[in-house]
C-alpha cells in the first residue's frame, strides 16, 4: 500500500474531490514529519506511538575491517505498536 | 501530540470543520491496521514504511517470577524510517 491507495480511500469514504483527498492525506503526514521533528512525541490509540530518542555516542566497529569506530550520538525515530494493534495482528 | 490534536491540526491546515478532520485522520489510521491485518507492507515516500515481521515461539521467562514461560509465534509491526525523515531528524542533534 502506498499513499495513492490512502488518497483513494479517504476519496471514497469522505465528500471530497481526489485533489482534496490528495491534499489532506499530504498534510496527515507533514504534520507527523514536522512534530517528530521537533522531537515530539506522537500518541494514536489503536495504533501506536512514534517517539524520538536521543542516542548517546558509543563504540562500535566497522564490521569489514574490525577497526574500532566512535558512534557519534543521534537522534533516532521509534515506533511502538499499542497493545490494541499487536492485538488485532494476532487474532 | 494525540490523535485529536492531529485532527485539529488537519483542520486548521486544511480549512475544513474538525468533524471532517477527525474522519479523515481515522479513514488513514485505519486504512493502514487493515492493511498490515492483511499482512501487506505500507510505503510512505518521505515518512517511512511498516512491515509485518513474524516471530517464532521461544522460551521466555517472567520477569517477576523467573519462571520460564513457553512464548508462542507473534506477528509484530515494523517501522521503518524514510531516509529523508531520519536524516532530518538526525541533524536537530
Amino acid at each position: 500500500m502506498t499513499k495513492a491507495d490512502i488518497v483513494d480511500s479517504v476519496y471514497e469514504r469522505v465528500g471530497f474531490s481526489k485533489k482534496e483527498a490528495a491534499q489532506m492525506v499530504e498534510m496527515f503526514f507533514e504534520i507527523l514529519k514536522e512534530t517528530m521533528d521537533r522531537g515530539e512525541k506522537i500518541k494514536i490509540s489503536g495504533f501506536g506511538n512514534f517517539v524520538v530518542k536521543e542516542k548517546r555516542a558509543r563504540k562500535g566497529r566497522n564490521p569489514q575491517s574490525g577497526g574500532e569506530i566512535e558512534i557519534s550520538p543521534r537522534r533516532v525515530l521509534t515506533f511502538k505498536p499499542s497493545q490494541a494493534l499487536k492485538k488485532l495482528l494476532n487474532t | 501530540m494525540n490523535k485529536a490534536e492531529l485532527a485539529m491540526e488537519v483542520a486548521r491546515r486544511a480549512k475544513v470543520n474538525q468533524k471532517v478532520a477527525k474522519v479523515v485522520v481515522d479513514a488513514i489510521f485505519e486504512e493502514m491496521v487493515t492493511t498490515l491485518q492483511k499482512g501487506e507492507r505500507i510505503e510512505i515516500r518521505g515518512f517511512g514504511s511498516f512491515v509485518i515481521r513474524n516471530y517464532g515461539s521461544y522460551q521466555g521467562r517472567n520477569p517477576k517470577t523467573g519462571e520460564s514461560v513457553n512464548v508462542t509465534p507473534k506477528k509484530l509491526p515494523y517501522f521503518k524510517v524514510g531516509k529523508e525523515l531520519k536524516e532530518k531528524i538526525n541533524s536537530k542533534g
